[in-house]
């Protein structure tokens, strides 16, 4: 049996919506504190559940070992590519500065 | 993001009473034609984003179909450090960062292709591998503005083409102990990754790359250290240096009552530090779960027996093959120049012909070494002829190292290159010739010698020098007197 | 006229496509305002996608099993060049370079593409109202939802604009507006039909599935939509079962369970219970033996679906970060920048999606969530294998009650989850599922009735559903369009 977690706060909120980033305002933290409380209260049942010795399904089906071969296709035309892109400069996708180092 | 001074080195050594503790996480490209999970060009230096499609750019409606080959380079890096290929399962490691198309990254998690092996460093001893895994490369970004430098950069730019191109992330187990053995596990590991096909080894292009996890203890104990991941060393020797600098700052943290906060450090190489990538609001939570749009993998026995069997000789065995040849020690530096530089053909080749293999693999070692690379042009045939001429006495050893630089330089056969050189007249009959004429000058002194008055065979030698010009070898010819000697 | 007539009508030349076409765009043209079915109306490709089609007939050739016929698209299957918005601002200038595997076969078949429908934006959903460019009204009544998330391919044919339509069911998004319309609606086994170009909610849930006025109809657009594809590693490698093969069988000797837990259960109306009870009757009357069955873990369906679908939502959707297409919202730096594009891009239940998924993933409650309900996914599939060792295929209620007014539960999201009660357990456990209209409810809307198979199970489901519609009473006749194939009575129209 796994312990089930307790309500969820609006700390964890602001946690969830950083890591997710979605910038919220005060009045969504609110709604969402609450309504994600009620759907997670309602999937308290599956949380209380004894699944000991049942088996995650990722699948649904058993597929496996789905492989092609190492064979070169035509990429996309770069001009069509880029035109879809907000920014663009010297045929690369131009961002804003990025404060840290990938992870 | 938290930038720490660049700390001042302690001015203590770190030897003594502290033990370094090393393991390594090794990113390696693999040399398919195309990448991981679509059939775009897997190519370095391309123009930038021109090996994209909408797999790779993660465009809406996308999905991703692994590349067979990979799995192939996959297993067969883990089976030249004898790990065990099991099935294994991809997940998405989940954080946003501009390189990343779909700001995810499909790797394996819980359940790595590769498990449990090990490499065994030219002195013999084994450096435990926890696993090999298969993961997806991210693009590249560009800062522009401020020196370059990310924190300084006014914007950046992405080009997407290495996004997707497939990795193998070897991890060790911490059982390095030097900054020096872990350049040596890193040299011997991109001789077994370039050996197997798979990874052309290049630090410099970024297709290999290593970050090194670091921890002290005091000398004696058994319990590891807080360890610190180092990132950003692009070659061997800031592997060393970064490796070097961050235990003699966890050292005066240590000694200065502090405590070494597990965090991921920058190496700088610039001001040849390293500093904390620690980043004030974001606590990273990678929310791993199994890729719901692949399938498990686990390749059958068959396929696994079959990559095995096909395994070339690995550097490790092949450094055995050349000191059994040559009678040189296995962990000699001669030996695993000859195996790095991917000669060891020519040693077993000289050895099949006769020839003096120990002299091959000095040679080798220490003549076409230090020529660079235009070993090219020397053939295993022309090395061991020249070995020979060398030893049968028609080159001095002079004239023989003389005549293997041409050949590097310029290629052609020995004899040709002797005779340009003008060194044919000392061709083995001629120098035999010579020696029978001054014996028969002088039957008195040779009745002597021939007696026993050894101290004669000065005198022979310089007549034969005289005949000769100067150009005779010596030792030859005291072997040649010796040898008419015994015959008399 | 059903979809089967037009297309072998045109094969035949005794109906131009340009024409089948020509009169769907007027009732499109008639009805759109009124309905918002669509996002666009592809008008001017369609017209010379039907020339093209009576130049191919002319010539001789076969344009195939779906000559001139008109197929509206959900709008989250990829078309190339074509604006795909999955009906969110965050894609709104977004076209793709490339068709979904399912646009191609319909091409390849000599479909026309009339445009693409509206939905709850990136399909989370259960009434198109989540849509950033409004919502789509019920043909039926336009004070009521057409259900969702594919609520416009639902309207759309209901309301006669295209005779076919596709959407895409992850719980139930097919099914539950073809209900809620007076429809047929059908989610295939997961792998039966590519996902390769739809835009994904949820990986290991979503199937492309058909809509059509006639079981008949729905059947032959799956038959041409199924089939594998190497560029979606989730394909069946399978020849896909034929729709088609046993219509018009009956039902003699089959085995029909009526689920409990899916039917005779609490927040079900008594109308649509009565609904299912007749069909059951209906089945065992024409000599199917019909019993009540249990599937125990079902009532953990919703629970784990919205623990599930969140989860791999809030990864899918995590690249819709304004650097490589869609909005951008400025900022200063790239984390200020992802913030604004998503909070202005998204829409709120996108957002609470996303929330409730990146928590469910998160550390330390991973176990206790999403890998909880992967296990009840577990449970679900046994006790449905349970099932099936007695029964050919089982019959539940599609929805819990008729169409509900537009507005009604938008502030309660718990209670729009409850509308996708029966429909969850089939996505999680990867088998088929289709949903028959029967009849109407207390409130004149229309009733459907859901028929379920096991995995590759397509074949007999079909013939069951076909037995089904065979027995249904008159259902309300959504509008004054023209002949839908099907006669009724009754029904408010608009």
């Amino acid at each position: 049996m796994i312990a089930m977690p307790a309500r969820i706060s609006r700390a964890d909120v602001a946690h969830v919506a950083r890591l997710a980033r979605l910038e919220l305002t005060d009045d969504e933290l609110e709604r969402f504190t609450e309504q994600l409380g009620a759907v997670l209260e309602h999937a308290g049942d599956v949380a209380a559940l004894d699944t000991a010795g049942v088996a995650p399904t990722a699948h649904p089906l058993p597929l496996g070992n789905v492989l092609r071969e190492d064979n070169v296709v035509a990429s996309l035309d770069r001009d069509e590519v880029l035109a879809q892109a907000p920014a663009v400069e010297a045929h690369r996708f131009k961002v804003p500065p990025i404060l840290g180092e990938a992870p | 993001m938290t930038t720490d001074a660049p700390h001042a080195p302690a001015p203590f050594s770190p030897t003594g009473e502290w033990e370094t503790v090393i393991g390594l996480e090794v990113h390696c490209e693999l040399r398919t034609a195309t990448k991981l999970f679509c059939g775009c060009r897997n190519a370095f230096g391309d123009e930038p984003n021109t090996n994209v499609c909408p797999v790779c750019l993660g465009l809406p409606g996308s999905l991703p179909v692994l590349n067979r080959m990979a799995v192939e380079y996959a297993m067969r890096i883990g089976l030249a450090l004898h790990c065990r290929v099991e099935p294994s399962i991809f997940h998405r490691k989940n954080y946003f960062y501009p390189d990343m198309p779909k700001d995810y990254q499909v790797s394996q998690y819980d359940r790595p292709i590769n498990v449990d092996g090990w490499l065994a460093l030219p002195t013999g001893r084994r450096i435990g591998i926890e696993r090999a895994h298969m993961e997806e490369d991210t693009g590249k970004t560009t800062h522009v503005g401020g020196g370059g430098r990310i924190h300084d950069a006014g914007y950046s730019l992405v080009d997407y083409n290495r996004a997707g191109v497939p990795l193998v992330e070897i991890v060790s187990r911490p059982d390095l102990r030097s900054a020096a053995e872990a350049r040596y596990y890193v040299d011997e590991l991109r001789g077994i990754l370039v050996a197997t096909g798979a990874s052309d080894g290049k630090m410099e292009e970024g297709s290999l790359r290593v970050d090194a996890n670091v921890s002290v203890r005091p000398m004696g104990s058994t319990e590891f250290g807080t360890r610190t991941e180092i990132k950003n060393m692009n070659s061997m020797r800031s592997l060393g240096r970064a490796i070097d600098y961050e235990v003699t700052r966890q050292i005066s943290v240590l000694t200065s009552g502090g405590r070494v906060v597990q965090e991921t450090r920058h190496w700088n190489e610039a001001d040849g530090s390293t500093r904390s990538m620690r980043s004030k609001e974001e606590a990273f939570d990678y929310r791993y779960f199994p890729e719901p749009d692949l399938v498990p993998l686990a390749p059958p026995p068959e396929w696994v027996s079959a990559v095995a069997a096909a395994l070339p000789a690995l550097p490790a065995d092949r450094r055995a093959r050349v000191a059994a040849a040559s009678g040189l020690p296995v962990d000699s530096d001669a030996v695993a120049t000859v195996v790095h530089l991917d000669l060891d053909g020519f040693v077993t080749a000289a050895a099949a012909a006769g020839a003096d293999a120990a002299l091959a693999v000095r040679r080798l070692a220490n003549e076409v070494a230090a020529s660079g690379d235009s070993a090219h042009r020397l053939s295993a045939d022309g090395f061991t002829q020249l070995l020979l001429m060398e030893s049968q006495g028609s080159l001095t050893t002079a004239q023989a190292r003389e005549v293997l630089r041409h050949l590097l330089a310029t290629g052609g056969s020995p004899s040709a290159v002797a005779a340009s050189l003008g060194f044919e007249a000392l061709a083995a009959d001629a120098l035999g010739s010579a020696v029978d004429e001054v014996i028969a000058a002088h039957p008195d002194e040779w009745g002597r010698f021939v007696a026993g008055e050894d101290k004669l065979q000065g005198f022979f030698i310089g007549q034969v020098k005289a005949a000769t010009g100067g150009k005779a070898d010596l030792k030859v010819v005291s072997s040649l007197l010796r040898a008419r000697r015994s015959g008399a | 006229m059903t979809a089967l007539t037009v297309a072998a009508d045109v094969r035949a030349g005794r109906r131009k496509a340009a024409e089948a076409v020509e009169s769907h765009l007027a009732v499109i043209g008639a009805l759109e305002p009124a309905i918002h079915a669509f996002n666009q109306v592809m008008a001017d490709s369609a017209r010379a996608d039907a020339a093209a089609v009576d130049a191919a007939v002319a010539a001789g050739q076969d344009p195939g099993p779906l000559a001139g016929v008109a197929v509206a698209l959900k709008d989250n299957l990829c078309t190339r060049g074509v604006a795909t918005t999955c009906s969110s601002r965050i894609l709104d200038s977004w076209r793709p370079p490339y068709d979904a595997t399912v646009v191609t076969r319909l091409r390849q078949a000599g479909a026309v593409i009339v445009g693409k429908t509206n939905l709850d934006e990136f399909a989370m959903g259960s009434s198109t109202e989540n849509s950033a460019f409004g919502p789509t009204r019920n043909p039926h009544r336009l004070d009521r939802v057409p259900g969702g998330s594919s609520g416009g391919s639902a309207a759309a044919v209901a309301a006669g604009m295209a005779p076919l339509a596709l959407g895409s069911d992850t719980g139930g998004s097919i099914r539950q507006p073809a209900a809620l319309c007076g429809v047929v609606g059908m989610k295939p086994t997961y792998g039966m039909v590519s996902r390769y170009g739809l835009v994904a909610f949820a990986s290991s849930l979503d199937q492309i599935g058909p809509f059509a006025a006639t079981v008949a109809d729905a059947a032959l657009l799956f038959d041409v939509i199924a089939g594998h594809d190497p560029m979606d590693s989730t394909s069946l490698p399978d020849t896909a079962p034929s729709a088609s093969a046993r219509l018009g069988e009956g039902v003699e000797g089959l085995r029909v369970g009526v689920i409990t837990e899916l039917t005779h259960a609490e927040g079900i109306a008594a109308d649509v219970v009565a609904r299912v009870g007749e069909a059951a009757d209906a089945l065992a009357a024409a000599g199917a033996k019909v019993e009540e069955v249990s599937v125990p873990a079902a009532v953990y369906g919703l629970s784990a679906y919205y623990l599930i679908a969140p989860a791999e939502a809030s990864s899918n959707l995590a690249r819709y970060d304004g650097v490589r297409y869609g909005l951008r919202v400025p900022g200063a730096d790239i984390t200020e920048m992802y913030n604004r594009t998503r909070a202005a891009g998204f829409g709120a239940e996108v957002k609470r999606r996303i929330m409730l998924g990146t928590y469910a993933l998160s550390a330390g409650y991973y176990d206790a969530y999403y890998g909880q309900a992967q296990r009840v996914r577990t449970l679900i599939i046994r006790d449905f294998d349970a099932a099936y060792s007695s029964f050919d295929v089982l019959l539940s209620a599609t929805t819990p009650t008729t169409a509900f007014e537009i507005g009604a539960k938008t502030s309660d999201p718990l209670a729009m989850y409850l509308s996708d009660l029966c429909t969850i357990p089939s996505n999680l456990a990867g088998h088929p599922a289709i949903t028959v209209p029967f009849g109407a409810g207390a409130d004149g809307m229309p009733i459907g009735v859901q028929v379920l198979a096991p995995a590759l199970g397509e074949t007999v489901m079909f013939q069951v559903a076909a037995a089904v519609e065979a027995a249904a009473p008159p259902g309300p006749i959504a509008s004054a369009t023209p002949d839908r194939g099907r006669a009724g009575a009754g029904g408010a129209g608009i």
